[in-house]
């Protein structure tokens, strides 16, 4: 713990991307007690207080059916870190394990998962996202597979390649020379060596989870009304741009509060781990 | 009889461009606790040879093997992949050319030797394992084996990673070690108080040992026996002594010509490769 204060101390980016994710992690986790209108998170109008500016009854004004913005972008942000957990949580062994396969069992195997990957990558994310998006219902849940299937592919790429360099390493034919199985040299010996970069890429990467997340929704591809959504929230808004400023300027600043945050961790992370992606 | 006994061993590689042959008909024997250098330059199938042993070389797909290496009366060849697994570890293990490289740069040396001895014994706990590293550790002449084992092997210095590498391939009593040019990353001196020791160790668990090595001066100071290897041929056997005060093979001759002299006088003019250099193989006495 000390070291960890330490290490941000003498990083201030990090330490401010520390603050940022933070403060974002806060509002999703306390919505309940922070949000002035909990109740705004859900289909309620409200007619009277509709497109109302910012004021100090509502901090960052309502939207057009009358709900406050404050609150439903803290409930927006319930949504999009948890989109990001479960993508990231389904995503990186599913990629991580495929890649040390490819790369350390090499044969058939080898390129049957790296062609497979390559198709992935081939395709434009957003596009794929999209195009599954489309075809299926658009839910909460469907966004996570949408999401998680473009995500494996760049997990599987990143650690095939640092397996590559890792297995021809000493320790990896000692291993292998005392009679470790190859479940083990791959999960024991080499798996630890690549952590510093998986966790690097993670925390990058839940920023643009949650950047795409939200560009899906911006589409109307993602999270359905009513429940608060930052991507909506920006399309919504985008329509009645200069006049109803703050609909979609709000929603977009804590989209980049969020997505910056979580970016300016992953660079310490990388400068601290001294691990390359 | 024997530990280890190989008999015209030969290995090619298929590739797309064809067969490359890398050995052409080996044979060696290495007695129960008997010292035996493999010497030659690079590229003459020292170490491949060392890999079939271990069974590595038997799992790369294109590896073409023939011949018989016996391993303390039993073939090889006739266990399954399993199996042969089983012996490394246990009844053989290895030592590296870099042994700083050859320890897992995340995990502390006390954990590692856990992994090792519970090769040995599966069911052998943290604290139990550190026991018995601690012991083997001051085999080595360590004498803090507690802070070692508390350690990175990047906190330690490349003579005491090679004693670590040295305690934890003979953590397991084995019947053979195969050392790979053990310490050749290592400075001059550092090299000769670990093969000091390890001469030592081997000598008192009556340990094989299978030498590989292009320095032939620490093969002299090792070796009870001595093969001189050219490639993908055993061209000159013998006991250490008569091979170095005697070469009988042109190529021994040109190796030994070869070596650097504290007295100077730069290297001599040998030809790379030369007719006589393929003559038939010479043997010092009687086989072992």
């Amino acid at each position: 713990m000390k070291r960890i204060l330490h290490i941000l101390a003498a990083n201030p980016l990090t330490l401010c991307g520390a603050v940022l994710v933070l403060l974002v992690v806060m509002a999703a986790l306390l919505a309940d007690v922070i949000a002035p209108y909990p109740e705004h998170a859900g289909a309620v109008v409200d007619f009277v207080n509709f497109n109302k500016p910012p004021s100090s009854t509502y901090l960052f004004g309502t939207d057009l059916v009358g709900r406050d913005l404050f609150s439903r972008i803290l409930y927006a942000y319930r949504i999009s870190l948890l989109l990001g957990v479960v993508v990231l949580a389904v995503a990186v062994p599913v990629g991580v394990a495929l890649g040390l396969m490819a790369g350390y069992l090499s044969g058939w195997c080898e390129y049957l998962i790296m062609r497979v990957t390559d198709v992935f990558l081939s395709i434009p994310p957003l596009v794929l996202a999209m195009s599954i998006m489309g075809v299926l219902e658009p839910t909460l849940i469907n966004g996570m597979l949408a999401v998680t299937a473009m995500w494996w592919p760049w997990y599987t790429r990143l650690v095939y390649n640092i397996v590559r360099g890792e297995k021809v390493e000493g320790y990896v034919l000692a291993a292998e020379v005392i009679g470790a199985s190859r479940t083990h040299t791959m999960f024991r010996e080499i798996l630890p060596n690549c952590l510093p970069a998986i966790v690097t890429k993670m925390t990058l990467d839940f920023g643009f989870v949650i950047l795409i997340v939200s560009s899906l929704s911006f589409l109307g591809l993602g999270v359905q009304p009513p429940t608060p959504d930052l991507g909506s929230m920006v399309a919504d808004g985008a329509k009645y741009l200069p006049d109803s400023w703050w609909l979609s300027v709000f929603p977009g600043l804590a989209i980049l509060v969020a997505v910056f945050g979580f970016n300016l961790i992953g660079d310490g992370l990388r400068d601290i781990l001294g691990a390359d992606t | 009889m024997s530990l280890l006994d190989i008999q015209d061993l030969r290995l090619s590689f298929n590739l797309w461009s064809g067969p490359v042959n890398v050995l052409h008909g080996i044979s060696l024997r290495i007695g129960k606790g008997e010292r035996v250098a493999l010497v030659g330059e690079s590229g003459s199938g020292k170490s491949v040879t060392a890999r079939i042993v271990l069974g590595l070389l038997q799992e790369m797909r294109g590896a073409q093997i023939s011949g018989r290496i016996g391993f303390d009366g039993t073939d090889l060849a006739s266990l399954a992949p399993r199996d042969r697994r089983d012996l490394r570890g246990r009844e053989m293990s290895m030592i590296f050319q870099d042994p700083t490289s050859s320890l897992n740069p995340v995990f502390r040396i006390g954990r590692q030797f856990h992994e090792v001895l519970r090769r040995g014994q599966p069911s052998i706990d943290a604290a139990a394992a550190r026991e018995i590293a601690k012991k083997v550790l001051a085999e080595v002449s360590i004498e803090q084996p507690d802070r070692v084992l508390d350690n990175y092997a990047f906190q330690l210095s490349g003579g005491m990673n090679q004693r670590v590498m040295i305690a934890m391939a003979l953590a397991n009593r084995p019947k053979l070690l195969l050392a790979d040019e053990p310490g050749t990353a290592l400075d001059v001196t550092v090299q000769a108080q670990t093969l000091r020791l390890m001469h030592q160790l081997v000598s008192d668990h009556g340990t094989a040992v299978l030498f590989i090595s292009h320095n032939l001066g620490v093969v002299r100071e090792f070796a009870d026996r001595t093969y001189v290897i050219y490639r993908g041929r055993i061209v000159e056997s013998g006991p250490t002594a008569m091979v170095f005060e005697n070469p009988a093979h042109a190529y021994t001759r040109a190796l030994m010509a070869a070596q650097p002299r504290l007295t100077g006088g730069g290297l001599p003019e040998i030809a790379d490769r030369d007719g006589a250099f393929s003559d038939p193989a010479f043997h010092h006495g009687v086989q072992a």
